[in-house]
């Protein structure tokens, strides 16, 4: 039985519902971005004025305001941008319960075994989505129809906002084939510049060509990226109920103001990583491995890695560790703009755990309960009610609050 | 705009909520007759979304919104 997919794409999210919050906000070029003072100084979002004086997701606030003088630039509100990803799931669930995220704004949905439910056709769900998004939540949706999960999401991208493109067998060669390359899930930059050198510049260019020649040059991402081309997708939509598993959890920043010293970069890894600590110990795992990123000021970035002796979740380990990794790394010649810690090889808290005896196990338990403490007065008291005194050193530095900040995380599409 | 408002509510048996007045500002009370459509929908005058309740005040029908745990009505900028 063929599939019936759909990839429903919420048009400029951010800032749709800051314009609907804001009504007098309606006929003006607006962008939802960073903090200029703090310097998180992207754009995230902006709407169809903006788009057409020419600003673009991701640029520097500084270069959306040289394209377009009069653009209006607005905080995020990620708790509001959150309750309205909820309040669309709850639409998409009267439909299906196979309902699967891509990011904040994103969703297949898999409607092949209740479409007859309803009496419509695929279009017709599609359409009934849009009107249902529109009315009831004030927003507007792209939906795309097809019958693999890579061109429903292809269809979304083709009309926008508010539109609807069906992606059947027998338009997918006038449709998709003539659509650039880099059009198609998963090929980025790098990829597509392995593509035009094998003349490949079209979806349909990679689609007519020689499978094995494609593996040869990228590995299994020739056979993906041509399967994808194709219409040869076979992924399933994962039910609402499927929860990825953690591989890692990590936070990063970027910083008020340059990090020219090791001191410096302490008082904001010690930050980063009560965060880390605290996101471990709240998801009951332990890591193996502590790595971090950084990126100095001309945006140019590496991660080291070490393996611990020990599995820990203790934000003191997880700092020193960082920290000797900045020291061994990073000499300075660039001041730094953000940098970045992350604990990966997880594993269970519960699970038996061989001691050294080189380690001083008691002061481990210790450091467990005192950290366990703050994380319980943090959470009755809010998270400035206790800190490090190096915290006090500078404020700005350490005045931020990664763990509930940051809510919101990229997803992968290969999951599981 | 919105305007924020008190409302009187009857929470029945079954777990449902029913306005019954609005209190405006000035403290009268304006009884709601009827309410003849409750719909989740978008305010596009004032603004957010919520429940929408559309009621009969003294011959006239009016919007009121239930946003999460706040009461409001719509106002046409002047």
């Amino acid at each position: 039985m063929e599939r019936i997919i759909l990839h429903c794409d919420l048009n400029n999210f951010y800032a749709s519902v800051e314009v609907l919050h804001h009504p007098e906000y309606q006929n003006i070029p607006l962008a939802v971005g960073g903090d200029i003072e703090k310097r998180h100084g992207i754009i995230l979002a902006k709407n169809q004025l903006a788009k057409k004086a020419g600003v673009t997701t991701g640029e520097a606030l500084w270069q959306a305001l040289q394209k377009c003088p009069d653009l209006h630039i607005v905080r995020p509100n990620f708790t509001q941008y959150l309750r309205f990803s909820k309040l669309v799931k709850m639409i998409y669930a009267d439909y299906t319960d196979q309902i699967e995220s891509f990011g904040i704004d994103e969703v297949w949905l898999d409607v092949t075994h209740t479409l007859h439910l309803f009496s419509m056709s695929p279009g017709q769900l599609a359409d009934t989505l849009r009107r249902r998004i529109k009315t009831e939540l004030g927003i507007t949706a792209s939906v795309g129809v097809s019958f693999n999960k890579v061109f429903a999401k292809l269809g979304s991208d083709l009309k926008k906002p508010d539109a609807t493109t069906l992606i059947t067998h027998e338009n997918m060669e006038s449709l998709v084939f003539p659509l650039p390359i880099e059009d198609l899930l998963y090929v980025g930059r790098s990829t597509t510049h392995k593509l035009h050198e094998l003349g490949i510049y079209t979806i349909g260019d990679c689609a007519k060509y020689d499978v094995t020649i494609l593996k040869r040059r990228l590995g299994k991402w020739g056979d993906y990226i041509w399967r994808f081309a194709n219409g040869l997708d076979n992924s399933v939509v994962s039910t609402k109920q499927h929860e990825p598993t953690v591989k890692s959890i990590g936070n990063s920043t970027t910083c008020p103001k340059d990090l020219n010293n090791l001191e410096d970069v302490k008082i904001v890894a010690y930050v980063l990583a009560e965060s880390v600590a605290a996101r471990l110990k709240e998801a009951h795992l332990m890591c193996m491995t502590v790595a971090v990123g950084v990126r100095d000021t001309q945006l140019h970035g590496f991660t080291r890695q070490v393996k611990l002796h020990q599995a820990t979740n203790l934000s003191d380990i997880i700092a020193h560790t960082a920290i000797q990794l900045y020291a061994d790394h990073v000499d300075f010649s660039l001041p730094l703009r953000s940098i970045g810690i992350k604990a990966t090889d997880l594993i269970i808290e519960e699970n038996p755990l061989q001691l050294s005896i080189f380690n001083d196990q008691d002061q481990t338990t210790k450091l467990l309960s005192l950290e366990t403490t703050i994380e319980q007065i943090r959470t009755r008291y809010g998270f400035q009610s206790i800190q490090r005194c190096l915290m006090l050193k500078d404020p700005v530095l350490s005045g931020f609050n990664p763990k509930q900040e940051h809510v919101i995380f990229p997803e992968t599409y290969f999951k599981g | 705009m919105k305007i924020y408002v008190d409302v009187i509510l009857l929470n029945t048996k079954d777990g449902k909520i029913k306005p019954l007045a609005i209190v405006w500002a000035n403290g009268v009370n304006y009884a709601i007759d009827k309410v003849s459509q409750i719909t989740r929908a978008a305010s596009t005058i004032a603004g957010g979304t919520g429940m929408r309740y559309t009621c009969h005040i003294q011959g006239k029908s009016r919007y009121l919104f239930l946003e999460e745990d706040r009461w409001f009505i719509e106002k046409k900028e002047a």
